[in-house]
């Protein structure tokens, strides 16, 4: 398929050393196995005396219909213990104690400085409901914060309700709605286009606000053509949701012109910037047109994506569509940050309160660490060593790079495929990323669904890794290819230095396999 | 000057390549004179000249420190003022191991791995999955949603997937932003994904909900029932489990929002009849970080019929070849992620990370801590709940059914809940949620939330400050 090789001929032998590495082991018990009858970790005082004498005997107080009455099977530990059953379980993760170029995320480095701020107790011990007048620290980290996505996206306000870059996309999908209704077009306009490429959010969230999702395939150059765009666009249009580039650092150049057709016909059209290192301070969404984008704070502004949230998704939008965000909006008055409320044609809520703002104060503080001029050496970096880790890698026997017609630097990402290796010796890419764990690297990420290049693999040198890193990382994946040619086994069986094994590949689809709580497990597995 | 041409050339601390040296280094190797040649896909008319209004950079610790410490100091918060809200974010106390825990690099950090690689963290996730299962009593338990309001959302379309009707029954007193979440969901008309929420109406003196509105609203083409206990004004919900089998009898699902905290001595939903338990995972040991804290969990039995409709990631224990435990994603390509927009609702990150304080709160409390924390927060909320009631003017009509929130109904002081609010925050104060706004019905009422932090001296002193504020 779309996908071109490299003669490892011009391979140069790595002089990188591989280290010993072993993951931890504890074989740490789950704490539902754990504990003794009558341990304890946390204890509470009793109410007062002169609570009682008020009130009597607390078991009371609760109706006989609604009193608890067999107490619920939690462990019974002390307070060393689960702490040390939490360290054990901290020591089996890999985490970024490892080499983790998971693509698609642009990932930043955590700056412990946002972690710190975040846990102090006037950030912390902040209430939602407080007067405008007592957190003024906090909004005024989130005005001050909007005004730097302002700056790089040319958008007239930002919101960060959305607690990922998913319900930013729903966001998007939102306020459409509203806009359609303003304009007397909801359910005229009910048909959001978006391309194969895109991420799952956007053609799902448009599902779920009920728009009907119109679905372009990748054209020759990489990204849909512009007739196929021409094709899906009528009276029906409600939105585009895009990303650009797209997951393969191909970068669509028409893009103005989409917007264009979009805009013609009637449409909205939202910019997804998952894959923001590759433009960052290259291009603004609006000066291109758009009239709405999202940022992740988590992964592509320095907080921390927790292994899944919590997460923000910044929405921004232009002036047009300010009426219709979620509210409460931060402004600004003279001196004083105020919480203003919506007007008639807002969205109302996407989430509670004002969002994860402790991940906006996190991203407030790596913005100011790294500066314009930091953001811009950024995305440099990341496209400079993406595209050294391209020369490297497609020197790596059985690794091909997707749309071997485009010539040219990709951006920040390239996807590679293992096609050629499958082929040559039956080892997938499940394997291989099985396999590289075993050297103390995280694995690659493969690929959204549907996969349009085969047995895909998408890494993400991005800034945050030293050179170095990287190249550890190249002769490793060069490693397990020749394994692969040489010792296939050792790649399939995979991993053999890890916390635990390789897992069985029983599908868990069915109800007598799964178990999403240990009392299931125990009654489906465990039984006589 | 030459120790200004070192700075304005050294290397950035978040970035290892951004020496000179390594950089020319890197361009050499892949063969390019400057990065900017790497761009060359972008047209030159989409390249943007300006970014107007980026502050200036603070690439040194110490400044950056001062001026993030100077900009926080403008904020009151709980500790040092003693605050009474809550109402779906509350002020519950952390213990010292959840925070040690959930702030380790190996959880708070960007990697997703393999089965393998990511073996603890799994597990952690697991007994988050498994304890809360045990609160709950139900043995189907996904991973977080974004918030309680979303949970609730994605609840109500299950149900209208699982019994394949478009309306659903909610009560009139719901949290104003849990109920605009929830409105988003379902709303508005003219949407192919549109359900039609109808309020049922609530008891005014308890907030419990209407039964005979209950059974006029409730037909064969009701979806869902959805019920809290305790109701957002406060009250336990003595008629559950009527609800919950007028909801049956209708052949709607019962949906139930419980409070996690309140499990050590309230029955849990299953007990009287929930088939979809949701809820906020906040309580269980995660800060309230001005409402960052949100969490939401979705849980039912385990039976295909539910499992099949959840649109989160579900965790999964399975076997090693070795036969070790394991943990994987199951059900994973009925999620967004599996199947696009044919997927059920969306999925993406979440609030995974908090899952991890949750369950070494979960362990470090135990039977016997739940029950203690429940009783001693009830015994206190109607201790004060009893108090406030004896100043004149002033009523407190839930103050023999509440758990942790009650109402207090500022009317015949005539003085509103703002100003009130206000006199107490130049007293130390942060009285509760004003309800005047979102419930005119309730005249100057206002949500107080009482919880273990609470001592019996600091509650005499909101007695007292209240009956000053309200005599002067």
């Amino acid at each position: 398929m779309n996908t071109k090789s490299v003669e490892p001929s011009a391979a140069k032998e790595s002089s990188v050393k591989l280290r010993r590495y072993h993951a931890a082991v504890w074989d740490e018990p789950l704490i539902l196995e754990m504990g003794v009858t009558g341990r304890r970790g946390q204890h509470y005082p009793p109410p007062e005396a002169m609570v009682t004498a008020a009130v009597g005997d607390p078991l009371q107080l609760v109706p006989a219909a609604l009193r608890r009455s067999a107490s619920p099977e939690l462990p019974e530990m002390s307070e060393p213990d689960v702490l040390r059953h939490y360290l054990h379980l901290a020591q089996e993760t890999l985490g970024m104690m490892g080499i983790s170029l998971f693509g698609t995320c642009t990932m930043k480095y955590n700056p412990r400085l946002g972690e710190a701020f975040a846990a102090l107790p006037e950030f912390a011990e902040l209430h939602p409901g407080q007067d405008a007048r007592t957190l003024q620290g906090v909004l005024g980290i989130i005005w001050r914060f909007d005004r730097i996505l302002r700056s790089l996206s040319g958008m007239d306000q930002f919101v960060f309700q959305a607690g990922g870059g998913a319900e930013a996309a729903y966001t998007h999908a939102c306020v459409t709605r509203a806009w359609l209704a303003a304009r007397g077009e909801l359910g005229k306009r009910n048909q959001v286009i978006t391309s194969i490429q895109s991420h799952p959010c956007n053609p799902a969230t448009a599902a779920a606000a009920g728009f009907e999702v119109v679905t372009l395939m990748l054209g020759e150059r990489g990204y849909p053509s512009l007739d196929a765009l021409r094709a899906a666009v009528s009276d029906r249009t409600a939105a585009l949701m895009i990303n650009n580039p797209d997951d393969m650092g191909i970068y669509n150049p028409e893009i103005k012109e989409w917007v264009r057709i979009v805009h013609e016909a009637g449409g909205l059209c939202f910019y997804d910037h998952a894959n923001f290192n590759g433009v960052m301070s290259k291009i603004r969404a609006r000066d291109l047109g758009f009239d709405a984008c999202m940022f992740m704070l988590h992964k592509t502004f320095g907080a921390p994506k927790g292994g899944g949230g919590p997460a923000v998704g910044a929405y921004g939008c232009s002036a047009d569509l300010v009426p219709f965000l979620p509210g409460p909006l931060v402004t600004q008055r003279g001196d004083f940050f105020a919480l203003e409320d919506p007007g008639v044609h807002s969205v109302g809520k996407i989430r509670e309160y004002l969002g994860n703002v402790q991940q906006v104060l996190k991203a407030y503080v790596w913005a100011r660490a790294m500066g314009l001029d930091g953001v811009a050496k950024a995305s440099d970096m990341s496209v400079i060593l993406n595209n050294y880790m391209e020369k490297e890698l497609l020197k790596i026997r059985g690794v091909t790079r997707s749309h071997p017609n485009i010539d040219g630097w990709r951006l920040e990402m390239t996807r590679f495929s293992l096609e050629k290796l499958y082929e040559d010796t039956g080892v997938t890419v499940f394997d291989v990323q099985n396999r590289m764990v075993d050297f103390g690297i995280d694995a690659f990420w493969l690929a959204h669904e549907p996969w349009v290049v085969p047995h895909p693999f998408t890494p993400e040198a991005g800034e945050m890794w030293s050179r170095e890193d990287v190249d550890y990382w190249i002769a490793v994946l060069r490693r397990i290819s020749d394994e692969a040619y040489s010792n296939p086994e050792i790649v399939r069986t995979a991993p053999h230095n890890q916390v635990i094994g390789k897992l069985r590949g029983a599908a868990l689809d069915e109800p007598d396999n799964w178990a999403m709580t240990w009392r299931a497990y125990r009654r489906k597995h465990r039984t006589g | 000057m030459a120790s200004e041409k070192n700075r304005e050339t050294r290397a950035h601390p978040y970035m290892p390549n951004s020496v000179p040296a390594i950089e020319r280094q890197l361009l050499r190797e892949v063969g390019v004179d400057s990065a900017e040649e790497l761009f060359a896909q972008i047209p030159a008319d989409h390249r943007a000249a300006e970014f107007p209004g980026f502050p200036p950079t603070l690439s040194s610790e110490v400044e950056l420190s001062r001026h993030v410490g100077d900009l926080l100091s403008k904020n009151l918060d709980c500790r040092r003022n003693l605050s009474f809200l809550g109402g779906g974010i509350w002020q519950h106390h952390v213990p010292a191991v959840c925070d040690e825990i959930v702030r380790r690099s190996e959880f708070t950090t960007n990697v997703w791995g393999t089965p393998s690689s990511d073996h603890g963290r799994n597990q952690a996730w697991f007994e988050f999955q498994s304890q809360l299962g045990e609160l709950l009593d139900l043995e189907l338990v996904g991973l977080p949603v974004y918030s309680w309001g979303t949970a609730v959302g994605n609840a109500l379309r299950m149900a209208s997937r699982i019994t394949g009707r478009r309306r659903v029954l909610l009560p009139r007193c719901l949290d104003p932003d849990r109920r605009g979440v929830i409105s988003n969901f379902c709303e508005p008309v003219g949407t192919g994904s549109h359900l039609t929420i109808v309020e049922i109406d609530a008891d005014r003196a308890t907030g419990r909900l209407d039964l005979a509105d209950l059974r006029a609203k409730l037909g064969a083409d009701v979806a869902a029932v959805y019920f809290e206990n305790p109701a957002y004004l406060g009250a336990m919900e003595t008629g559950a489990a009527e609800i919950t089998g007028l909801a049956h009898a209708a052949g709607a699902q019962a949906i139930v929002g419980v409070d996690p905290i309140s499990l050590g001595i309230l029955s849990p939903p299953s007990a009287y009849g929930a088939d979809i338990a949701v809820g906020s995972t906040q309580p269980l040991g995660v800060h309230m970080s001005c409402g960052g804290g949100a969490g939401g969990f979705i849980a039912t039995r385990d039976e295909p019929i539910y499992a099949k409709e959840y649109p989160t990631l579900l965790l999964s224990a399975t076997e090693t070849h070795a036969g070790e435990l394991g943990f994987s994603l199951a059900l994973f390509h009925q999620t967004s992620y599996g199947s696009r927009e044919l997927g059920k609702d969306w999925t993406g990150n979440s609030t995974y990370l908090y899952t991890v304080a949750n369950a070494a709160f979960m362990a470090l409390l135990g039977p016997d801590g739940f029950r203690e924390l429940g009783e001693l927060i009830v015994a206190r909320a109607r201790y004060a709940a009893g108090l406030l009631a004896e100043i004149p003017g002033v009523r407190v009509p839930g103050a023999q059914s509440c758990f942790k929130e009650f109402v207090v109904d500022f009317s015949s002081t005539h003085r509103t809940v703002s100003a009130i609010n206000d006199a107490l925050r130049a007293r130390g104060i942060f009285g509760g949620i004003d309800l005047s706004r979102s419930f005119p019905e309730l005249g100057q009422s206002s949500l107080y939330c009482v919880t273990e932090v609470h001592s019996a001296a600091d509650l005499q002193r909101l007695v007292a400050t209240v009956r000053e504020v309200c005599a002067s």
